[in-house]
């Protein structure tokens, strides 16, 4: 199992390099610098400030800090506010963000797992058709579109519940996004367990438990379940990246000031170094999770504990 | 007995037609297809016949919901432009981008993966590796980025989406040409005599291409979506020429004025991604020998 | 029989339904079962022998439906609900399956499963659930019982997985144990010895059994009444004896007439003289496997290790071996299809390793195969015509496509099928008819030497020995040589000249088919020949065996010294030290240290 730790982690390790180094000489070859302002600036005061920025060096030493400083927490400072660092933004931003991705996380999970297995379990009946269906119909709706039409429907039509803001925090505020968030990654996880879960339902090994008398539940809970899940578990990094990226835009439609949104509000203002900070920064959140299902799958799946 | 043996032998059932038979009980992937069908002509044909452009003002309906009395049936956005006609042309990019980067991602995935795939080895092993690496890579954040630095160009977006949906393709092709290469039907015709580019394009490519076809029509949903988030973000196509994308987005912050500027291209895109996710499924159900035992 | 039969099963009908209409599986079939008793049922592929006992427990698929009665220990079990049966299995009637590879849970360890079902059908705890569990495991001879418990499935080797589903099959003592093929996925050896156990088991615990195969020699020997199906319906019924030597139906005789058998001389034609046709020496084959475990070296695999012989014009030579012993290997490098390491291989005195492109395609004209699975040979998309015409447009475009044509439909006719067939695609045959294509295809260029790769091994015995009668006519009639190779040694038998033996991808004995099955000088080969099951009563019940222990090592840990030494009765420090030489004992080629012992 340790073996099987290092190597993935040896799998990360350049994944994450090659990573930073892209971001890194995309900002560099980019048009236009980022002190390209209407007026152009006296050459000697922009070369105090490539001075003072570093950009004066060559790419190699420049890479070597970039990444020097990332090791210690140091994004950099923000172009556009000028008064924070990157890391302070990423700081304010991201626990409102992961509340609202681990949530929905949550939600996807129990959803999407308890639907699949139901169908699976009610194969080419009603209930079946009635999940596919959802989850077809979820996979369709993009959560930018989705968001906005909750919207419309819940808290202006309905007026159930509040449009957008984090108002007192309190959990009415976040059902909304939270649902926008999770509602593609339900249909999908439903979608994955369904498929599965019928195949494990139809192996040779299950047939065996039947045949040892074990009743349905034990057969399900005991035998079918955890291999089962295993798809689930591999899925968990393309989902957990796909909350993340659709963060971006909940966010945005919903005004919550998470990380997404200074993300975006950086994008439209072309303020590099926040771009690449919260690129690395969820780029590395997202190797270093997707580390940690490969662990968990490697746990799970005896024949790679043992291999 | 003249040349006539063959012609005399009654056609067989080729898997070919009988997928299509398959296909064809689908009503759900049949009906998708129709609609598809039916929105490609109208999203070419339908701007045309408006007496609408895309970009022109109607100064005199100002944000007009939808009315079949002054002609604008999906009603006028903020600037008087016509929402029927802004939606046809958002379908076009939409349509467009969805062939022309799953095209790109065909290409890509196809190549790599059947070289690494017939090739084998130890080329093998380095090639499916830096498909790994970039497999963990947040591409949609490398994408924004792309379009943040270097503009908003129809031509960036095609390609930039092409080559993040081309790793899919290559694992899949990859791991097709694998299997396919260690099949006896290809040992029987090697030691036939037979040449490996023959091989390749006699059993290979044939029993390649249920699968590339599958999961070609998977991708572009894909495709599309990543296209509309980007336009959403105000990354993608630029004023005054639209996507679907962009036009959520406009709909989104006028809700409760117009909510008909949401509703329309909402729900344009979303069945769209339904109806080719449908065929695909179909597709899949028809095609992908794996099923055709259960 | 008196007594109430312990299994009273009447009028039994399985059906299923499917999209095209119903399929009826099981057709009437009645049979009784005393307690303690045995009971085979036997028949090809289709003939409802599977479906008729997974309708007694329930286990039908969703779309199956049984009626009938079957009264076990005055139950109806057709009339029991779900809940009822489901009480019942595992505790009163307990099933072993084909495939332990896939039968048992990967996911679990073996102690875990065995647990579940003494949890609920015992309320045992887990430590009194545990203490059961190495009891049994001990029972099946499983060595080591304790550690095994934590241990998952794929850390054992097929043998030791049916030896637990035995296990976890007998844990609460059932009155009835239905085996389906049980031993059809293990080796012959392998099959032995499970086949010994569950016999020594039945008489220990008592416990009636219901053995299914397809295997009549399995039959003979471990049954004491027999049922023989065809189509869903009962054929014959009856006493060993009276099924073997006093069958009742015509199907049952021409089902004993199709067995291969072990000891009937084979029916290869008069050897012709001739000089030699190919000549292998010293052949070799390693692969390089990537290292197991990460951070390690790649390792090395020797399939085939040093292996000769040679093939005169019209020679039938058969190649025989458990799994992974390298006979498949070993034609894929005389085809040139895997790369060899090692040796020469020369066809009509002509050096084939060397050959690269043209030359090497031009040679392939000579040399011919046909494979195992007859769907997996057959390209799914082309037509047959395009399929049996591909050796010839490759070797004799000049012909034109008409004469093609004429040239494939003759030779379709001439194995069997019809040229109407021309046109179809290979999903549209069975599997006897696909292996006639596959046949057609080798022969379309008029080889002098067919390999045939496990060629009716996937085939029912009928068909089989069908397919076995058309290569020897052609053999004959075309003066074709040929390389057969088989696990299964009756088959081989009926076949071959000569047979080479081999294990752990080497030879260890070559010699003429009767005196090789005769007179074996391995000890390798004895015991494989006194492990395969003979379709006769009287030879079963009085013969005596030498059952083989344990099973191959792996080849990429091969012994040193002699491969076998490690199951071999005979070895001494000798085996371990030195490696034997193929060297001549009386006619014979035998590769052991102490031939002359045997």
């Amino acid at each position: 199992m340790l073996r099987f730790a290092i190597q993935r982690l040896l799998g990360a390790i350049p994944t994450l390099l090659v990573l930073i180094t892209l971001a890194f000489f995309l900002i560099r070859l980019a048009p236009g610098g980022p002190f390209d302002t209407e007026k152009t600036l006296p050459p000697e005061i922009e070369a105090n400030l490539r001075a003072a920025y570093n950009l004066d060096e060559s790419l190699p030493v420049q890479l070597g800090r970039y990444l020097w400083n990332l090791a210690q927490g140091d994004f950099g400072p923000s172009f556009q506010y000028r008064d924070f660092t990157v890391t302070e933004l990423i700081a304010t931003g991201f626990p409102v963000s992961l509340r609202l991705g681990s949530l929905a996380m949550a939600l996807a999970l129990v959803l999407g797992i308890s639907a699949g297995t139901l169908a699976a379990l009610r194969q080419n009946r009603p209930v079946d058709y009635t999940v596919m269906g959802a989850a077809m119909t979820g996979i369709s709706i993009p959560n930018f579109v989705l968001a906005p039409l909750l919207v419309l429907v819940f808290a202006i039509w309905l007026r159930w519940l509040p449009a957008g803001g984090l108002g007192d925090g309190s959990l009415r505020f976040v059902v909304l996004p939270v649902i926008a968030l999770a509602l593609p990654q339900v249909a999908y996880i439903a979608r994955l367990t369904r498929g599965s879960m019928i195949e494990v339902l139809r192996s040779p090994f299950t047939r065996t438990a039947r045949a040892q008398g074990l009743p349905t539940r034990t057969v399900i809970l005991r035998h079918a379940l955890k291999p089962a899940l295993l798809p689930v578990v591999s899925y968990l990094g393309p989902a957990l990246a796909a909350i993340i990226t659709g963060s971006v835009v909940v966010e945005q439609i919903f005004g919550v000031p998470g990380l997404g949104r200074f993300f975006v509000q950086g994008a439209l203002n072309r303020d590099y170094t926040l771009v690449m900070g919260v690129v690395v920064f969820y780029g590395s959140l997202i190797i270093a999770l997707n580390f940690l299902v490969d662990l968990v799958y490697g746990w799970l799946d005896p024949r790679l504990r043992h291999g | 007995m003249n040349a006539g043996t063959g012609s005399v032998a009654p056609p067989g059932r080729s898997l070919w037609s009988d997928a299509w038979v398959v296909l064809r009980r689908n009503r759900a992937a049949m009906t998708a297809l129709c609609l598809l069908g039916g929105m490609t002509v109208l999203v070419l044909v339908g701007p045309l016949l408006s007496p609408f452009t895309y970009d022109g003002t109607d100064w005199d309906q100002i944000s007009s919901p939808p009315s079949l009395a002054n002609g604008h049936w999906f009603g006028t956005d903020g600037l008087g432009r016509d929402l029927f006609v802004r939606t046809l042309y958002g379908g076009r990019i939409s349509l467009l981008v969805g062939a022309v980067a799953t095209a790109v991602s065909l290409l890509i995935g196809i190549s790599y993966g059947a070289v690494a795939g017939y090739v084998g080895g130890r080329t093998d092993q380095v090639m499916m590796r830096i498909v790994d690496i970039l497999y963990a890579l947040p591409f949609m954040f490398l994408v924004i980025l792309l379009m943040v630095l270097f503009g908003r160009h129809i031509v960036l977006i095609f390609f930039a989406i092409g080559a993040i949906n081309w790793l899919d393709m290559a694992r899949i092709v990859r791991g097709q040409a694998l299997s396919l290469r260690g099949k006896e039907y290809v040992d029987a015709a090697r030691a036939a005599g037979v040449r490996g580019g023959r091989i390749i394009r006699r059993h290979i490519v044939p029993n390649l291409l249920g699968v590339v076809i599958v999961y070609a029509t998977l991708t572009v949903p894909q495709v599309i979506l990543v296209e509309s988030f980007l336009s959403f973000l105000g990354l993608g196509v630029q004023e005054p020429m639209t996507s679907w994308g962009a036009l959520v987005n406009e709909g989104a912050q006028e809700l409760e004025n117009a909510p008909w500027m949401l509703l329309f291209p909402a729900v344009s895109l979303a069945l769209t991604l339904f109806c080719f996710n449908f065929v695909g499924d179909g597709l899949r159900d028809a095609l992908d020998p794996r099923d055709r035992s259960a | 029989m008196n007594a109430r039969p312990l299994l009273d099963v009447a009028d039994l009908h399985v059906r299923f339904a499917t999209p095209d209409g119903h399929v009826n599986a099981v057709r009437g079939l009645d049979f009784e079962l005393a307690a303690g008793e045995s009971l085979g049922i036997v028949g090809e592929s289709g003939s409802g022998k599977s479906q008729s006992v997974l309708a007694l427990i329930g286990l039908l698929a969703d779309n199956g439906q049984a009626r009938g009665t079957a009264h076990f220990a005055d139950r109806d079990l057709l009339g029991l609900t779900q809940h009822e049966l489901t009480a019942l299995r595992g505790a009163e009637i307990a099933m072993v399956f084909q495939d332990p590879m896939t039968a048992l849970n990967p996911y679990l360890s073996i102690g875990a499963q065995m647990g579940l079902v003494l949890g609920r059908h015992e309320g045992l705890g887990a430590a009194a659930a545990r203490m059961r569990c190495i009891e049994m495991l001990e029972a099946v001879k499983l060595s080591d019982a304790e550690r095994r418990l934590g241990m998952y499935p794929h850390e054992l080797s097929g043998g030791q997985r049916q030896r637990v589903m035995i296990a976890a099959a007998l844990l609460c003592r059932p009155r009835l144990l239905i085996a389906d093929e049980p031993t059809t996925a293990l080796d012959v050896t392998v099959q032995a010895q499970i086949l010994a156990l569950i016999s020594e088991l039945r008489a220990e615990l008592d416990t009636a059994i219901l053995l299914i195969t397809h295997d009549l020699g399995v039959v003979a020997g471990h049954c004491d009444r027999v049922l023989v199906m065809e189509q869903g319906r009962r054929r014959d019924y009856g006493t060993v004896d009276q099924i073997f030597h006093a069958p009742a139906h015509d199907y049952t005789r021409k089902l004993l007439a199709a067995v291969p058998r072990i000891d009937a001389p084979g029916r290869p034609g008069k050897l012709p003289a001739g000089d030699t046709l190919l000549r292998v020496e010293d052949l070799s084959v390693q692969f390089r496997l990537p290292p197991d475990k990460w951070p390690g070296r790649a390792r090395q695999l020797t399939a085939v290790d040093h292996v000769s012989f040679d093939l005169a014009p019209g020679e039938s030579l058969g190649v025989v071996g458990e799994s992974g012993c390298g006979k498949s290997t070993l034609a894929r490098a005389v085809l040139r299809l895997v790369p060899a390491t090692l040796g020469t291989v020369s066809l009509l005195g002509r050096e084939l390793l060397p050959l690269r492109g043209a030359a090497l395609r031009a040679a392939r004209r000579d040399l011919q195969v046909v494979f195992q699975d007859p769907l997996a040979s057959l390209d799914p998309r082309m037509t047959v015509r395009d399929i049996v015409a591909e050796p010839l447009e490759s070797f004799r475009p000049e012909l034109g496509r008409d004469e093609i044509t004429q040239r494939v439909a003759r030779l379709l006719e001439r194995v069997g099928l019809e040229p109407a067939h021309l046109n179809r695609y290979p999903h549209e045959f069975s599997g006897g008819q696909s292996q006639r294509i596959g046949i057609a295809r080798a022969l379309v260029c008029q080889p002098q030497l067919v390999i045939c790769d496990e060629a009716v091994s996937a085939l029912d015995v009928s068909v089989q020995s069908q397919i076995i009668d058309l290569l020897l006519d052609l053999q004959k009639e075309l003066g074709l040589a040929l390389v057969f190779i088989a696990h299964d040694l009756a088959v081989v038998r009926q076949i071959s000249h000569r047979v080479l033996v081999m294990y752990l991808g080497r030879a260890v004995e070559l010699a003429t088919a009767d005196s090789l099955y005769e007179r074996p000088r391995h000890p390798y080969t004895r015991a494989l020949l006194q492990a395969v099951p003979v379709p006769e009563p009287d030879v079963e019940r009085t013969r005596q065996r030498q059952l083989l222990g344990g099973d191959v090592p792996s080849p990429l840990a091969p012994p040193t010294g002699c491969a076998f030494r490690t199951r071999c009765e005979l070895a001494q420090s000798r085996c371990a030290a030195e490696r034997p030489a193929l060297r001549e004992q009386h006619g014979s080629l035998v590769a052991c240290h102490f031939a002359e012992e045997i």
